[in-house]
């Protein structure tokens, strides 16, 4: 896993619940830690471990994680971050845009771009204003678009049969309820998706880790996709027949995922290694195990599925956003 | 010769965490360790100006949130391949609260 163990992560998943342990100190000491406290790589994985198989048990440790998932915002070269909000299913509203702009004047913000996520990144926040921006934003009924997580990022969408010549089901609003239905959860690795509204893609579902196409008869489901480091087209999952369907094996396959695959590994390394004929025994073959990997899943979401932003907008991790001591009139005596 | 002044509590920092002390010539991050040591050393990798508060730390190191430089937090100096030093501060813990050398502050805003 580590220079401070010798067993694998999947070797210390499975200690995780055999053995009930429940906290990273408990690991540590259980599994014999050649290190005292770990160290920048093993926390992470641990911590994330924990989130995953004890949730409502388990309080998150927060200097386990990385800065960016620590603050809720993406640390940039100078030091300064970067605040997403999430536009469900890609769709914004001109109310929502004038609360974007309002923050951007107001904290002064030197850099607004438009992301490949189909949402609105504002670049070069000082850290110290990210929970009174946050608060604004909350004002106009927006969350954290978790643009920084090893977990639910976004679900893109095109305008579907509302608008389209070509579109074939409403993918758009079918990106929004996925996106709504997903949206807290963490996981190994960034989760994003797309949902297009006919064979043409225009969504570009086919280099995400779960995509959409959806068709006159229903809805392919697409698995394992990646435009990063690696680029990967997805592979079929399956093919069904209604939106429900559609969300329930979309939750049920991050399911699988979260509780199978090694920390920092996408879907498509995982899928490698446990080959898709697995996965699709598991998702599109078993209903009844389909059912209870969603039924975990959204167990899961009731207790992950807050806003990080409106904790600490109210206050909560005040140390993250605030100096100690201010000693910049010190003089020598 | 040194002379310590009162910064704060030594629970306004979190175990495994750092916060801040602003002075006339940048931050200064003061972190506490698992075993409630603290350290203080300039808020700035050498590397590309990291701010090391917001590194992960671990045992008595702490992992730059930028490129992964890894300090020493009792001198400041970075670990592995890496070459680069961070100024350290002297601090202390008295009675629960947290006293860092004003003198060593002065001398570092005067040289800015």
């Amino acid at each position: 896993m580590c220079k401070c163990t010798d067993l694998s992560h999947q070797d210390v998943r499975k200690f995780i619940r055999l053995k009930a342990l429940k906290s990273i100190p408990a690991i540590m000491q259980d599994l014999e830690w050649g290190s005292s406290g770990g160290c920048a790589a093993c926390r992470p994985a641990l911590n994330y471990y924990l989130v995953a198989e004890w949730p409502g048990e388990y309080v998150d440790d927060g200097q386990s994680r990385f800065i960016n998932e620590r603050v809720h915002a993406n640390i940039q070269k100078d030091g300064t971050y970067s605040v997403v909000p999430r536009m469900f299913g890609g769709m914004t509203t001109p109310d929502e845009l004038r609360a974007i702009a309002d923050a951007a004047d107001k904290y002064n913000v030197p850099s607004v771009h438009v992301t490949g996520g189909q949402r609105i990144d504002l670049l070069g926040v000082q850290k110290e204003d990210l929970p009174a921006m946050w608060a604004d934003l909350n004002a106009a009924g927006m969350v954290s678009g978790h643009a920084y997580a090893k977990g639910l990022r976004t679900v893109k969408t095109c305008v579907g049969k509302d608008h389209c010549r070509f579109g074939t089901q409403d993918s758009t609003g079918l990106g929004i309820k996925l996106e709504k239905a997903l949206w807290g959860a963490w996981s190994p690795h960034k989760f994003k998706l797309a949902v297009s509204g006919c064979p043409r893609n225009c969504a570009e579902a086919t280099c995400k880790d779960f995509g959409i196409i959806c068709v006159d008869s229903g809805y392919k489901l697409l698995v394992g996709g990646a435009a990063g480091m690696d680029l990967r087209e997805t592979e079929l999952l399956g093919t069904v027949e209604t939106e429900a369907d559609a969300l329930e094996h979309c939750a049920a396959f991050y399911q699988l995922y979260r509780e199978n695959a090694q920390y920092l590994h996408r879907p498509y390394k995982w899928i490698a290694e446990v080959g898709l004929d697995w996965v699709i025994e598991q998702i599109m073959d078993n209903a009844e195990n389909r059912a209870a990997l969603a039924d975990r899943f959204f167990f899961s979401q009731s207790f992950y599925q807050t806003d990080p932003w409106a904790e600490r907008a109210q206050g909560g991790e005040a140390h993250e956003f605030t100096p100690m001591a201010d000693l910049t009139q010190v003089a020598a005596e | 010769m040194s002379n310590f002044i009162d910064i704060g509590a030594l629970g306004d920092i979190p175990q495994q965490g750092a916060r801040l002390v602003k002075t006339a010539a940048g931050c200064i991050a003061i972190f506490r360790t698992v075993e409630d040591k603290v350290f203080a050393l300039d808020d700035k990798c050498p590397h590309k100006g990291g701010p090391l508060s917001n590194g992960i730390q671990h045992g008595e190191a702490v992992t730059c949130p930028l490129h992964n430089w890894v300090f020493d937090l009792n001198t400041g100096a970075a670990q592995g391949a890496d070459v680069g030093q961070v100024q350290t501060y002297p601090v202390k813990v008295e009675n629960g609260r947290v006293l860092i050398d004003k003198n060593s502050i002065a001398t570092k805003a005067a040289a800015a």
